[in-house]
């Protein structure tokens, strides 16, 4: 518990696509610190529905962190200054009274923009698509334990694993590149011995699609790391990089 | 369609009875295959694991989500794991003791055949999950790990640090996109069903809302497939994603469907109470805190004093004296009646005395914090990331919070629902739990429903129609699809003329308040009496005082809210009556006036050990219908914790 805070909200509003954007500003009175920052969006909007006007688009669901639907921008930063959380779980708390705010939507060629802080990330479906998965048909799969990992490799694999697909790496990125969820992706399947016979293929193919979709190459200077929040490592990037090596000749 | 379908139960030994029913199923040659379309409503587990499964047998599948991408339903949140009889802890587990476990966990209200079948093809699930690359936690040696999970005297969980959905859900969606690369699944997200189109009582088609556009979209097929998820939305605060809802299978329902037990609701005990009325969201807080958490409240009502300034004296640790045996580790709806009974009688702390103290002070200064730290840190993290306090130093709050559904669309043992061609999955279908789902066996019954029922079943009735049928292409299912797609239009000018001035959010946060109130931990016929004159009252107001701003053919997330909550406001009445017409306490079901003298819930085996199946009849009440239940393997037996 920890009182009243009010705060002005400088927000993207951009009724569709092909139509002109601009920042509209918004004050929050006086309301409880305790609300998540897109509890404060669901008052604002609340207000600005009986007033008469259109409320503020955005992407959410789960509220807790997992589902990977939201994301803006706060202040320049994806999902705002709090370390290793969603913007669904950046509560208002967290910032002083009196403060303003500047929301703005993820902003890269490969995501298309929607509706005020809304674009359209299916270009990272379209990542996995091109590779992002083990061919194995329902039915066919061997008693479990018939395949052995270690603790540490399946631990590892996991934290690359838990990338929810929020796009921030990319909205960070100077070059909007997508290098941290698609190394993410081919590292949690090359630590497994299921991943292995289709690694290279793999590799190749998603490196290739992140290209035809208008992301752009690693800028190396580690913002994706910083915002992730799964906090995967950017090493994997350059893990990335040596794959084509490390795979050369294995025809997988 | 009136009066109850045959359940198409097997006969026979149970142990077989699965093998047998699928032996004796009818196939379809893989050419004929590629010329049948199935639409499939959800891309949760259930859903996904359904298309993917059926486009790798070669049908053309079309996969229907409101989500921007299928891997955020809601399935990804789910934390502690999936159950197994694999036998792999050497603990004595079987598929018997999965089996009976699920049937006593649902208080026997749930088939004995579905529930056998559950636990058969429970170790199945975990081979593909493997075989796809799900990160599951290792031993050193290499093999799965297993755990605890409430309600069990074996270790059979399966899981993914406390992200065993997540992970499920991952696997799931890659061997969609699998099949979308090659060609054979079709992605609608974006896209929401309004309307089921029927023909001649057959499911032919849906009719869908394309959220980008508002456009109404009619995809037709040779069967349709709903695994939409529950409807726990129903009670607004819940552990629940915000945009789940109950509308795919609503309007199943208006169309035909019978809905069974829909009054099956459960409260999970654990969860982060409500603080501000603009709080969106109850987040769970994994069951494995009562392990060393101990529950309690002021002994005096009204008592205010911050937890530290209360003595020792002037604390009832309510559930250690309740239940001297299993204490604080009692199943989640005593846990859960007993806090909401001593809340309504004062002793509740916090913002509006909705909320009862989980302290771990005992707990740090016998075992140190250390060992505590290392063993909730990140569930004690979570928690201070939601509240700013931290349980290291003050004692969490908790109370119980709507979280699963049971009830759901009747289906048949194929998993068809009374719309011959329609097929429901995982939370969406009223299965296998009965009156309360045990932990972990969520996912576990999405993902039998989906990889292995599922594409067994619909092909076997795909077959049956033959050749001959009726195609999706039909003008008798276009005319079909005309009518569904102007049922659809009338509702959306129906809300946007409304032009009142209450916001949809404001609605049905008083409908979760009604529910909760009335339909939630305890229900009695006054109450359930007054909840129906009061659901009825506001879906009146709504109909007047609501307030849609933006157009139909625009994205406006406010036309999505207004067109789930007006279904809402129908499954709401009928989740009351079903609580009314089911005299007994069962499960997570309890009614005041069907208790023991020491409180317990008293279950009626005479008079209700049957499956409440319900039609719609448009402009008069629903029927309610009763398949019976009967038990060879495991007799019903009463539960006792104290």
């Amino acid at each position: 518990m920890s009182g009243l805070i009010s705060l002005t909200l400088r927000i993207w509003r951009q009724r569709s696509p092909d139509s002109p954007g601009a920042y509209a500003s918004y004050r929050l009175e006086q309301v409880s610190a305790d609300l998540s920052l897109l509890e404060a969006l669901d008052l604002l909007n609340e207000q600005l529905i009986s007033a008469g006007e259109r409320p503020v688009g955005f992407e959410h669901d789960c509220r807790e962190g997992i589902c990977g639907s939201c994301g803006f921008l706060v202040n320049g930063q994806a999902h705002g200054p709090q370390a290793a959380t969603t913007v669904c779980q950046l509560y208002l708390r967290r910032f002083n009274d009196g403060e303003t705010l500047v929301l703005a939507p993820w902003q890269a060629k490969a995501f298309p923009p929607i509706q005020d802080l809304v674009v359209d990330r299916s270009a990272l479906d379209r990542l996995i698509e091109a590779g992002g998965f083990c061919s194995v048909n329902t039915g066919n799969a061997p008693d479990a334990n018939a395949i052995l990992v270690g603790r540490d490799q399946a631990a590892s694999a996991f934290e690359t694993a838990t990338c929810i697909g929020c796009g921030a790496c990319v909205a960070s990125c100077r070059n909007a590149s997508a290098s941290l969820f698609v190394a993410a992706k081919l590292a949690h399947l090359a630590q497994l011995p299921q991943g292995q016979p289709e690694r290279a293929a793999r590799a190749e193919a998603m490196q290739q699609q992140m290209g035809r979709e208008g992301f752009g190459s690693c800028s190396n200077q580690l913002e994706c790391e910083a915002v992730c929040p799964k906090q995967i490592s950017a090493d994997w990037i350059s893990w990335m990089h040596g794959e084509r090596r490390r795979t050369a000749g294995s025809g997988g | 369609m009136s009066g109850l379908p045959d359940p198409r139960l097997p006969t026979g030994p149970l142990a077989t009875a699965w093998r047998r029913s699928r032996d004796g199923l009818p196939l379809i040659s893989p050419l004929r295959k590629r010329q049948l379309r199935i639409v499939v409503v959800g891309s949760g587990l259930a859903g996904s694991a359904a298309a993917a499964s059926l486009a790798e047998q070669g049908y053309q599948v079309q996969l229907v989500t409101f989500h921007d991408s299928p891997r955020r339903a809601h399935s990804v949140a789910a934390q502690g794991g999936i159950n197994a009889a694999k036998n792999y802890a050497n603990d004595g587990d079987s598929v018997e003791r999965l089996f009976a476990d699920t049937l006593k966990g649902g208080d026997f209200r749930a088939r004995e055949a579905g529930c056998y079948r559950l636990a058969e093809i429970s170790g199945a699930i975990i081979d593909q999950c493997v075989a796809q690359g799900v990160p599951f936690a290792r031993e050193y040696g290499g093999t799965l790990a297993n755990r605890n999970f409430g309600g069990s005297l074996v270790s059979r969980t399966f899981y993914a640090r406390g992200q065993t959905g997540q992970q499920l859900l991952y696997g799931a969606y890659q061997a969609l996109m699998r099949q979308v690369a090659a060609g054979r699944v079709e992605l609608l997200t974006r896209r929401e069903m309004l309307e089921l189109v029927t023909q001649a009582g057959v499911a032919r088609g849906v009719v869908c809302r394309n959220l980008l556009s508002g456009e109404l979209e009619t995809y037709t097929a040779n069967a349709v497939v709903l695994a939409s998820g529950g409807y726990t939305n129903v009670y607004y605060l819940s552990t629940n994603a915000l945009k789940s809802n109950a509308s795919a299978i609503w309007r199943a329902h208006l169309e035909g469907a019978l809905f069974a037990n829909p009054c099956f609701t459960q409260i999970h005990p654990t969860c982060i109470p409500s603080g501000d009325a603009y709080q969106s969201k109850l987040t769970l807080m994994s069951e494995s805190l009562r392990n060393d958490g101990r529950v309690w409240l002021p002994l005096k009502a009204g008592d205010r004093r911050p937890p530290d300034q209360i003595p020792e004296a002037e604390r009832d640790y309510f559930l250690e004296r309740q239940y001297p045996s299993y204490g604080n580790m009692v199943p989640r709806d005593v846990a859960s009646r007993r806090a909401r009974e001593l809340c309504n009688g004062g002793h509740g702390v916090g913002p509006g005395g909705r909320s009862v103290y989980l302290d771990f002070h005992d707990a740090i200064a016998n075992q140190g914090s250390e060992i505590i730290e290392a063993r909730y840190g990140n569930l004690f993290e979570m928690y201070q990331r939601i509240t700013g306090d931290d349980p290291m130093a003050a004692p969490m709050r908790i109370y119980p919070a709507p979280h699963y559904t049971m009830g759901g669309l009747w289906v048949d043992y194929h998993l068809m629902s009374s719309i011959p061609g329609l097929f429901v999955l995982g939370e969406a279908n009223f299965s296998e739990h009965g009156a309360n789902r045990l932990g972990a066996s969520a996912l576990m019954q999405g993902l039998a429903d989906g990889y292995f029922i599922a594409p067994a079943t619909v092909t076997a009735w795909l077959a049956e129609q033959g050749a001959t049928a009726i195609g999706p292409d039909d003008a008798a299912v276009r005319e079909a699809c005309l009518e569904a797609g102007q049922r659809a239009q009338g509702r959306i000018e129906a809300l946007l003329a409304v032009a009142g001035t209450r916001p949809v959010d404001s609605f049905h946060r008083a409908l979760g308040q009604l529910m909760l109130e009335h339909c939630g931990i305890s229900r009695s016929v006054a109450g359930l009496g007054a909840g129906l004159a009061a659901v009825a009252e506001l879906e009146a107001q709504f109909q007047q005082d609501l307030r849609v701003p933006g157009g139909a053919d625009e994205p406006n997330g406010e036309l999505e809210k207004a067109l789930r909550l007006s279904d809402f406001f129908g499954l709401a009445q009928l989740m009351l009556r079903d609580a009314l017409a089911r005299e007994e306490s069962c499960g997570a079901h309890f009614r005041e006036e069907h208790q023991s003298s020491g409180g317990e819930a008293v279950r009626d085996d005479q008079h209700f050990a049957h499956i409440a199946a319900w039609e719609h009849r448009p402009g008069a009440a629903p029927i309610r219908h009763q398949e019976p239940l009967s038990f060879s393997l495991l007799q019903p037996s009463t539960r006792n914790y104290q």
